[in-house]
């Protein structure tokens, strides 16, 4: 396939001796929806972490586009690279309409000063608007973000993401604590966003992961275990035996 | 609904409007000496405005702002100080033994310098301050303790420099500014006019900040710091911002007062003081540009009313308000206004409902 947008090489996160990540080769691929499994204390979230610069990677490179080093930014400037995050808590602003933080949100040049003179263009109205429609918010753009339900905060969230026009976008849970219609929903949005960008995403819903996984990167004690499709991942023997494991039994049994 | 937005925006803007208005006629029907009390009232409350686009808006509090009023109140009061003494030695040096004036007190001779030092200064503290914290990361209440290190430290020093600063009597004794007795009634009607103004400036230009994008920025800075990171902000840059200009206004406000005051001394900028600023906001309701200056206002009535009175219980009662507000208040005066004005558009609701229900 081609190039990969993202490359980490040797990577690891140390936590005063316990390695979070430990000698981490990951490649993250354009267009696919890549989920990132294994069981608790993998590393997946401080896989994203490390990437968006919300922990620090003790050694090793991050690469974007195989030539810009991520691993000496801060937060802000990952931002401006191209990389936006998602939270597993809805980190929203309460206190703002769904417009204002879509508006906050937006790709646009986001120090002082530019700030101070910002106007709104036709054209991001036009964007907002879009997105609104997208992600179903159209009907509450003007209410506080507080009053959403859990899963429209969900959304009001990736949309906040997908505003900054990321080239990768990561999300972690994303369906965690959504209803059965609210995770089909998201599942076609990911679909959707992942057309024109790469997305890498944290989840511990197998079926979810099985429907909608381009790629699945197993992680375990923080190394990649395994990468395949959901297919392969489930018929490798290591992962049955370190994570998928008693799931199988308990399907043999039933 | 479209209309009603607008409505509420006309109305408030025509409510403003007014009220400017009125202070600035007030000296067509208050005392001299009430007008004097007002306008030193509404320094304070151009100075709890800059407070509350730092702790209302941005999230910062900082309990240290009487050391900006102070700069500001000491860079004019030394301009005064000089011009009293005719280019002569200030009477408390002399009595300190000094025969030459000091080095920093030469560029004092010039009002306009002591004008621009006297925002400048208490700017550039702040924004060294700030930049070193903020960039740090340092926040909440660290940076409060920090901020309330910084009073104790100015203090101290401007008590223990009884040759530069006067020690704890301060600066007083002022003759002219600009070559107009301070003391005369037309001065004193001329510098109240100016704080309404200055007050008006204030206002609108902080409303226009916290208005636009900005505003939201700000508001998102105090509600999810971290979160504003990953949105690609660099929420330390409008901290130090907001703070340096917080305390560029508090410096405004402190050379108001000492022109209409005709003092200023350490205890005057000190760690009560300062904590005082702070209840102003709280009091009048934070997250609002109204609220500040209707709390400035009130409290130093009030403050006023109880010292011509019973001087005594003045500390006691402002420990009690404290308390009252927080319980009940949480919001302050302008959260009752909310609260108010919710409860009767949610009587408007049912009431047209109750219309509709019996027209069909």
């Amino acid at each position: 396939m081609s190039q990969a947008v993202l490359k980490l090489k040797k990577v690891i996160v140390d936590f005063s001796g316990f390695k979070a990540i430990n000698q981490l080769d990951f490649t993250v691929k354009p267009n696919c929806v890549h989920f990132v499994i294994g069981p608790n204390g993998a590393g997946k979230t401080t896989l994203l972490d490390v990437i968006c610069a919300k922990t620090k990677a003790t050694t090793g490179e991050i690469k974007l586009h195989s030539t810009k080093e991520l691993s000496k930014l801060s937060e802000d400037q990952i931002v401006h690279q191209g990389i936006s995050r998602k939270f597993q808590a809805p980190s929203i602003f309460q206190n703002l309409s769904v417009i204002d933080n879509l508006e906050i949100a937006m790709k646009q040049k986001k120090n002082l000063f530019s700030m101070m003179k910002a106007k709104w263009t036709k054209e991001q109205k036009k964007k907002i608007n879009e997105m609104l429609e997208l992600v179903g918010l159209k009907e509450v753009k003007g209410q506080l973000a507080g009053s959403l339900a859990h899963g429209q905060k969900q959304w009001l969230e990736i949309a906040m993401v997908l505003m900054q026009e990321p080239d990768i976008v990561l999300l972690d849970e994303p369906i965690a604590g959504m209803s059965k219609k609210e995770r089909d929903k998201t599942g076609e949005l990911i679909t959707k966003i992942a057309r024109d960008r790469a997305v890498l995403i944290v989840e511990h819903d197998m079926d979810f992961v099985k429907e909608y996984a381009d790629i699945v990167s197993v992680m375990h004690e923080g190394q990649l275990l395994f990468e395949g499709s959901m297919e392969e991942v489930q018929n490798d023997p290591t992962v049955r035996e370190v994570y998928l494991g008693r799931k199988v039994e308990e399907n043999v049994v039933n | 609904m479209q209309n009603t937005i607008y409505q509420k925006i006309w109305s408030q803007r025509v409510i403003l409007n007014l009220i400017f208005l009125l202070l600035l006629a007030a000296p067509l029907f208050l005392s001299d000496f009430r007008l004097n009390l007002l306008g030193k009232f509404l320094a304070f409350a151009i100075l709890a405005i800059g407070l509350d686009l730092l702790w209302g808006y941005t999230g910062v509090l900082s309990l240290g702002h009487g050391i900006f009023f102070g700069l500001g109140a000491y860079c004019m009061a030394m301009y005064l100080k000089l011009e009293a003494t005719g280019g002569g030695l200030p009477d408390f040096m002399a009595w300190s033994g000094m025969s030459e004036l000091p080095l920093i007190w030469i560029p004092f001779q010039y009002p306009i310098v002591a004008i621009i030092l006297g925002i400048l200064l208490p700017a550039i503290i702040a924004f060294m301050l700030g930049y070193l914290t903020f960039r740090n990361r340092i926040s909440g209440v660290y940076f409060t303790i920090l901020s309330q290190a910084l009073v104790l430290v100015v203090v101290t020093l401007f008590v223990g420099s009884q040759n530069l600063t006067g020690g704890s009597s301060g600066l007083t004794n002022f003759n002219t500014f600009f070559g107009f007795s301070v003391n005369s009634a037309t001065t004193q009607t001329a510098f109240y006019i100016i704080t309404v103004i200055v007050l008006g400036l204030v206002f609108f230009l902080s409303r226009k900040l916290v208005k636009g994008r900005f505003g939201k920025i700000l508001v998102g800075i105090r509600d999810g710091e971290n979160r504003m990171r990953f949105l690609g902000y660099s929420p330390s840059a409008y901290k130090t911002f907001i703070y340096t200009l917080s305390a560029a206004i508090a410096g405004l406000a402190g050379m108001l007062f000492v022109l209409q005051v005709g003092i200023i001394s350490p205890t005057m900028i000190g760690i009560i003081p300062s904590i005082e600023m702070v209840l102003w906001v709280a009091l009048g309701g934070r997250g609002t540009l109204i609220g500040p200056v209707i709390g400035a206002v009130l409290v130093n009535a009030a403050k006023t009313g109880f010292s011509e009175s019973y001087p005594d219980i003045w500390t006691y009662f402002l420990g009690l308000l404290f308390v009252l507000v927080v319980v009940f208040l949480p919001k302050g005066i302008t959260g009752l206004f909310e609260k108010w004005n919710d409860r009767r558009k949610k009587q408007d609701v049912s009431s047209s409902v109750e219309v509709e229900k019996s027209y069909s």
